[in-house]
């Protein structure tokens, strides 16, 4: 088996009073592809930036390649090879396309630079087209290629995409899933947050549902798939 | 006004702007980005005054002592950073106010006991010592001219940093989110370090500048503190080209006001500030 990229053990997280993560368990191998799955509030999101020091857990640790991390600094976690495109994507709005992709470039932890500003170009070519724009004029889905462009060229093993689709016409929602999949044959790791739980479930290895702070199923892509009335109990509508 | 009075006092009002440009621009990058109010910026132009006084004196050239005092500032202000700005950023207003008010009392009681509270001139350079004859009986000093062209310099060089560079993209970045950009492994303290440092260090270079047409005296850092504030507002905070644009405005207004409508010089630029907020409730150009 590969080796492991990022880990969270028994993590527990609160904003003031409310206790929103209960003991969460969570990692992701090299290479890898998870779904992470639930309803709205159900603390995906603040798994994700527990595990990033966006918040801070109060309780279990979070360790990347086997280090512990739980304490570290966002930038000291970021810069261990984990890019994150954010719900609400979170572009710089006072910089222009191009100087997006520029501020964010780095090599990759093993000094590989793959992704670089031309193959982002290549990747999004509608973004070529606004190169020059100011963040401020492009459209919601050109704003999600964005930071999505803007994460690989720090050149990632392991990106997290926050609700990637979430109010993008359904067209450019299959061209974000066709490049997140294009992404993921590169071998970069992939943690997914979607309301399209099928497409998902095709691009990811593994799944894990999140009820109220706490992991209700954890397995594979093809168990999930095989259990509809677990989709239905803990993700319907 | 004739004409030789009027090309005088325009060469004052952007000197004088161009020098509030200078503090200024460090204390809208500060606000704006770190969210810091810094009362103690004007106290940075005051060290500069006197920085250039007591090196001017020690070397007997104040082109020596300002080479000198760059970098001193530049390691001034990485060390308050550390030292105290850092623990900062997540408190409220109140409480920065209260660090920075005090901060101005310390440099002030600090330059009371190392230099003592009498007013020194410092001696502009030989070589910059002339003046340009206008009229039989005006004329207009060089080193006045010299300040102007310096300050463009800066505010081209700092144009190129904020626009050009990778610095620069992340400072603007951060004005915008900077929670993303510490996500996207950039080291937002270092960067707050060097801004922070940058802002000391050109508001003690306009204080070294001031020096000799100015001279130095105790509390000189607090008026040109309410005048960069009031720069910072007018140009919306943040924003390095409305700070630019705002400091000319007030340098305009501040230098003709006096010469144009002597009763009320003293309010017109508080005038300008609320006529400006009246129409531009952000100021006039909001972010950088
Ligand atoms: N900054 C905050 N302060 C207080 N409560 C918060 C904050 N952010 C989220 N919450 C609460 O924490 C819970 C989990 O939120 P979280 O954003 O992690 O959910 P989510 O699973 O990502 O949901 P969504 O699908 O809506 O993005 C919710 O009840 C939410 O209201
Ligand atoms: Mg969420």
């Amino acid at each position: 088996m590969s080796n492991m990229l990022l880990e969270a053990k028994e993590l527990h997280t609160y904003y003031g009073a409310s206790h929103i993560l209960h003991g969460i368990d969570f990692n992701i191998r090299e290479g890898e592809g998870i779904a992470l799955m639930g309803r709205n509030g159900m603390g995906k999101s603040t798994l994700i930036k527990s595990m990033l020091g966006i918040v801070r857990p109060k309780h279990g640790r979070v360790l990347v390649r086997g280090d512990d991390y739980t304490r570290s600094r966002t930038y000291q976690t970021a810069q261990q090879g984990i890019a994150y495109v954010p719900e609400g994507r979170g572009i710089f709005k006072s910089l222009s396309v191009r100087e997006n992709l520029l501020m964010s470039a780095r090599a990759g932890i093993d000094g590989r630079r793959e992704w670089t500003f031309d193959r982002v170009m290549d990747t999004f070519p509608r973004l070529g087209e606004r190169i020059n724009n100011g963040g401020w004029q492009l459209s919601g889905g050109e704003q999600q290629m964005l930071t999505i462009g803007r994460a690989l060229m720090t050149n990632p093993d392991l990106l997290i995409l926050d609700e990637a689709t979430e109010g993008l016409a359904p067209l450019i929602a299959m061209e974000i899933w066709r490049i997140v999949k294009e992404i993921r044959k590169t071998g970069i790791a992939t943690v997914i947050v979607d309301k399209n739980h099928g497409a998902v479930t095709s691009i990811c290895d593994r799944a894990m549902i999140l009820v109220k702070g706490q992991v209700v199923f954890a397995g594979t892509s093809d168990e999930i798939r095989a259990q509809p009335e677990l989709i239905q109990k803990h993700l319907g509508v | 006004m004739d004409f030789a009075s009027f090309l005088i006092q325009t060469l004052n009002s952007l000197q004088y702007g161009l020098l509030l440009f200078l503090v200024a621009s460090g204390l809208t990058l500060v606000f704006g980005i770190m969210g810091i109010i810094n009362l103690a910026h004007g106290s940075f132009y005051m060290i500069g005054a006197y920085i250039a006084f007591v090196l001017t004196s020690a070397t007997g050239s104040l082109m020596l002592a300002i080479a000198l005092g760059i970098p001193l500032a530049l390691a001034i202000g990485a060390f308050l950073e550390w030292a105290l700005f850092s623990h900062l950023y997540k408190r409220d207003h109140l409480e920065q106010v209260l660090l920075t008010f005090g901060l101005i009392l310390i440099f002030e009681q600090l330059r009371s006991i190392l230099i003592g509270d009498d007013v020194h001139g410092v001696a502009i350079p030989a070589f910059l010592d002339m003046s340009i004859q206008l009229t039989e009986v005006m004329s207009y000093p060089v080193y006045r001219l010299a300040i102007s062209a310096v300050c463009i310099v800066l505010a081209i060089a700092l144009y190129y940093v904020i626009q050009r560079t990778r610095l620069g993209m992340m400072i603007r970045a951060g004005n915008d989110d900077r929670t993303m950009v510490e996500a996207l492994g950039i080291n937002i303290n270092m960067m707050y370090r060097v801004v922070f440092a940058l802002g000391v260090a050109l508001a003690a270079l306009a204080g070294m500048l001031a020096a000799p047409i100015s001279s130095v005296y105790p509390n000189m850092g607090s008026s040109v503190l309410i005048i960069s504030f009031v720069v910072v507002v007018i140009g919306g905070i943040g924003s390095v080209w409305g700070a630019l644009v705002a400091a000319l405005i007030v340098g305009f207004a501040d230098t003709f006001g006096k010469v144009l409508l002597p009763e009320i010089s003293g309010m017109i630029v508080y005038l300008v500030m609320a006529v400006v907020l009246l129409w531009r409730p952000e100021g006039i150009l909001k972010k950088a």
